[in-house]
C-alpha cells in the first residue's frame, strides 16, 4: 500500500508541534507512527532516536529512517520535505517581518510565555521515551549518570551517549 | 581593527557557495548538538554575527515551531542572502545527518535485532534520556525568570504524560495562558 501521503500528513503535522525543539512533538510522533500507523515498532523508534543523538546536524534526522522503512527512497525524501518544509517556510517569513515587530510589545510576552511551555513538552517527551528506555536499574543508572556528568562537566553528549551504548554492551 | 569593523557600512556580499559550504561543515561535524558549532562558525570564524544577534536569532527558533539547527539555518541564510541563502543553508545543515541517518536506519532494519546491538542499544536509549534531562534543566536555568515558568513547565508536562492532553492542546492551551501571564505592562506605563 502506498504510505507516502500518510508519510507526508503526520510528519507535516509533527513538524508544527516542535516548537523549542524536536522532542516536543515525540509522544505524539509515538501514537501516530507507531500506534495508528505501524511504521516502526516502540522500541525501533526508541533506538532510532536515540542512535540519532550520534549523527551531526539536526537531531530528529531518524525520521528519515521511518520514512524509509515505510515507503522506500520516496518514503525518507517525502519525510524529509514534510518535517522541514513548512517550519522553513514559516521561520523564512518570521525572519521577514521579526524586525519590523520589534516594537510591538507583545513579541517579549510570545518569547516568555513559550519558553516553559517548550520546556514542559520537551519533558513530556522525554517521559514518554523514559518509560521504554529506562526499563530497569542498570538504565536509570545510565541516565543518571549521563545527566549528572552534563550538569557537572563540558563533555560533549555524543561522547556519553555512545559511552551508554558501551557499558550496555559490556553488561550484555 | 574595532574601529574598522564598527565603521563598516555594510557586511561583505557572501557567495550562496561559501552558505552552503559551511552549512555543509557545521551539518558533518557537529556531534552533540548544532548550537555550539554553529556559533563557532558564524560569529567567531566568519564574523557574519555577532553574539548578540546569534543569542537573539537563536531564541527567536526557540519559540518558532522547527528544530534550532534549521531554523537557525533559514534565519541566517535569509539575513546573507534572502531566500536563496536560506534554501541552501538548509540544504546543507541536513544533507548529511540525512544520508547517514537513512545508511543506519538500512543497517538496523538488517542486523537491529542482534542480541549485542540490542544491548549496546539499551544502553544507548538510557544515555539519550540523561541526555534529555540535561537538556530540560539547562533550559530552565537560562530562560525561565519566575517561579511560575515552573508552574506552566509542570502543567504543561502533565498535561501530556498524566492527562493525556495532546500536544497541540497543551501548546496551545497552557502557551495562550502563559503569554496572557506575561502579557506587556499596562498601556499608561508604555505611553508614559
Amino acid at each position: 500500500m502506498n504510505q507516502i501521503p500518510a508519510l507526508v500528513r503526520v510528519f507535516a503535522y509533527l513538524s508544527l508541534l516542535t516548537v523549542g525543539g524536536g522532542m516536543a512533538a515525540f509522544p505524539e510522533l509515538k501514537i501516530l507512527a507507531v500506534d495508528q500507523h505501524k511504521w516502526l515498532t516502540f522500541p525501533q523508534l526508541i533506538h532510532m532516536y536515540s542512535v540519532g543523538q550520534m549523527a551531526p546536524g539536526p537531531n530528529m534526522m531518524m525520521i528519515v529512517a521511518i520514512g524509509q522503512w515505510a515507503g522506500g527512497p520516496l518514503g525518507a525524501l517525502a519525510v524529509l520535505l514534510a518535517f522541514f518544509g513548512p517550519t522553513a517556510l514559516l521561520a523564512y517569513i518570521v525572519a521577514k517581518v521579526w524586525k519590523r515587530l520589534e516594537n510591538w510589545p507583545w513579541r517579549a510576552s510570545i518569547q516568555k510565555g513559550l519558553a516553559p511551555v517548550s520546556i514542559g513538552l520537551l519533558l513530556a517527551g522525554t517521559f514518554t521515551m523514559a518509560k521504554g528506555a529506562v526499563v530497569n536499574t542498570e538504565t536509570a543508572a545510565i541516565a543518571a549518570v549521563v545527566l549528572l556528568v552534563l550538569l557537572r562537566y563540558k563533555v560533549n553528549p555524543a561522547l556519553l551517549v555512545i559511552g551508554g551504548g558501551v557499558i550496555g554492551l559490556l553488561s550484555f | 581593527m574595532s574601529d574598522v569593523a564598527l565603521a563598516a557600512p555594510a557586511p561583505p556580499k557572501v557567495s550562496l557557495g561559501e552558505i552552503f559550504i559551511d552549512f555543509l561543515i557545521v551539518g558533518a561535524t557537529s556531534f552533540g548538538g548544532v548550537v555550539p558549532y554553529l556559533r563557532g562558525m558564524l560569529v567567531e570564524k566568519r564574523g557574519w554575527l555577532n553574539d548578540v544577534e546569534f543569542t537573539e536569532m537563536l531564541s527567536i527558533c526557540q519559540s518558532l515551531p522547527g528544530l534550532n539547527a534549521t531554523n537557525m539555518a533559514i534565519l541566517v541564510g535569509e539575513k546573507l542572502r534572502g531566500g536563496a541563502g536560506s534554501t541552501v543553508a538548509i540544504l546543507g545543515m541536513c544533507l548529511p545527518g540525512a544520508a547517514m541517518m537513512y545508511a543506519v536506519g538500512m543497517i538496523y532494519r538488517a542486523h537491529g535485532d542482534h542480541a549485542w546491538t540490542t544491548a549496546a542499544l539499551k544502553g544507548v536509549a538510557a544515555a539519550a534520556v540523561g541526555l534529555l534531562l540535561s537538556t530540560v534543566v539547562q533550559l530552565s536555568r537560562k530562560s525561565l525568570e519566575k517561579h511560575i515558568d515552573l508552574v506552566f513547565v509542570a502543567i504543561t508536562a502533565l498535561a501530556v504524560n498524566r492527562f493525556h492532553v495532546s500536544v497541540p492542546g497543551a501548546l496551545i492551551g497552557v502557551g495562550l495562558l502563559a503569554i496572557l501571564w506575561h502579557r506587556p505592562k499596562q498601556p499608561v506605563a508604555a505611553i508614559a
